[in-house]
């Protein structure tokens, strides 16, 4: 109780000048943020350098709610490796590994086929309407690296939209009546 | 300075911190070690090849699959993803490869593999290039880390060919 009276005194006696300051730097943290993001997008080259795991088609390597390191190089598509790709008319985009290439002689293109490691077939059920093989443009980054659990705050947070308003409510409370 | 709040932030961000350099200092660790793997597979029979129904050239094989890879384990080895690619050239595709079996493993007591086996998924050509083929077969690793980078290592093994005629 003598935190919210202590809280709602502050916020009244505020001067203009320092929530403007306070406003600015809240603006500051978040665009730093999306700096980093859109930093990592261009070292990565990759247009989600991170990604997180949200089903068990990879277990037991990869569990949900783990996050995965995301990187596109012009290195042709290999069999083995674990890629992201984003099937036509689906916005969420899938990670799985590389069963099948067949790469043609004179232009390089591709066609690949993609397996969860945890799933009894291959992809094709998951692929558009006809559609037999993923292409280069269809993916998105290879995984390089990993990171277990992680990723449980953004699945939280996308499956109670309530818990990302709470938090954010909470921080911009503190950001506003904190005296320094 | 002194609220309950600003330390508990403190230490949650400190132990944040320190738990995101240990990762990145495990996963440096897999860089400095070096692996003795053995590998040998042998074709035991061809049970099938022929076209099929989606008019492409299909072949069923009997394999005798033998590998160590125990010596491939770290400690910051979470499993290994082992796979068999069978792989060719032909006049339409410079390069295919076609994962025929696989496996995990998720311990170094079981990296020692001695399986007899068909194949575990469908060897098809893209066209009907694979009489009297020529092929590779190359046992493909995949290390999958408790945390960090992953990693990739293979063997390859040459000298296999298909039947020059349908069975």
């Amino acid at each position: 109780m003598e935190m919210v009276r202590n809280a709602v005194h502050s916020v009244r006696s505020i001067h203009y000048r320092q929530l403007a300051t306070q406003i600015i730097s809240l603006g500051m943290i978040v665009t730093s943020a999306l700096i980093i993001w859109k930093g990592l997008m261009c070292v990565t080259g990759s247009e989600s350098p991170v990604v997180v795991v949200l089903s068990g088609s990879m277990e037991p390597g990869f569990q949900r709610g783990d996050i995965l390191f995301l990187r596109m190089t012009k290195d042709p598509i290999r069999a083995g490796e674990i890629v992201v790709f984003n099937v036509d008319g689906r916005d969420i985009p899938i990670v799985h590994r590389v069963i099948k290439v067949h790469e043609r002689q004179e232009t390089g293109e591709v066609e690949v086929l993609t397996k969860g490691d945890n799933n009894y077939g291959d992809d094709r059920l998951l692929y558009a309407q006809g559609q037999l093989w993923l292409q280069r443009h269809h993916i998105m980054g290879r995984a390089v690296g990993f990171l277990p659990y992680v990723g449980w705050v953004t699945i939280i947070m996308t499956e109670k939209p309530v818990i990302k308003y709470i938090l954010i409510g909470v921080l911009g409370l503190l950001v506003l009546t904190s005296k320094e | 300075m002194h609220s309950f709040l600003l330390r508990g932030n403190a230490v949650l961000t400190f132990a944040l911190t320190v738990l995101a350099v240990a990762c990145v200092l495990a996963s440096l660790t897999d860089t400095l070690h070096s692996s003795k793997p053995e590998v040998n597979v042998e074709i035991l029979s061809v049970d099938a090849f022929g076209r099929n129904p989606g008019g492409n050239d299909e072949v069923v094989l009997t394999l005798h699959i033998s590998a160590d890879l125990q010596s491939v384990f770290t400690w910051n080895t979470k499993q290994l993803f082992v796979f068999l690619a069978a792989e060719y050239e032909s006049s339409k595709n410079v390069l295919n490869q076609i994962s025929i079996w696989d496996s995990i493993i998720q311990s170094k007591e079981d990296a020692k593999i001695h399986r007899r086996t068909r194949n575990k998924y469908s060897f098809v050509d893209q066209g009907s290039n694979l009489r009297g083929k020529d092929f590779n077969l190359t046992l493909h690793w995949n290390i999958m880390p408790v945390t960090g980078a992953m990693f990739s290592e293979k063997r390859v093994l040459t000298g296999f060919r298909l039947p020059k005629n349908y069975m």
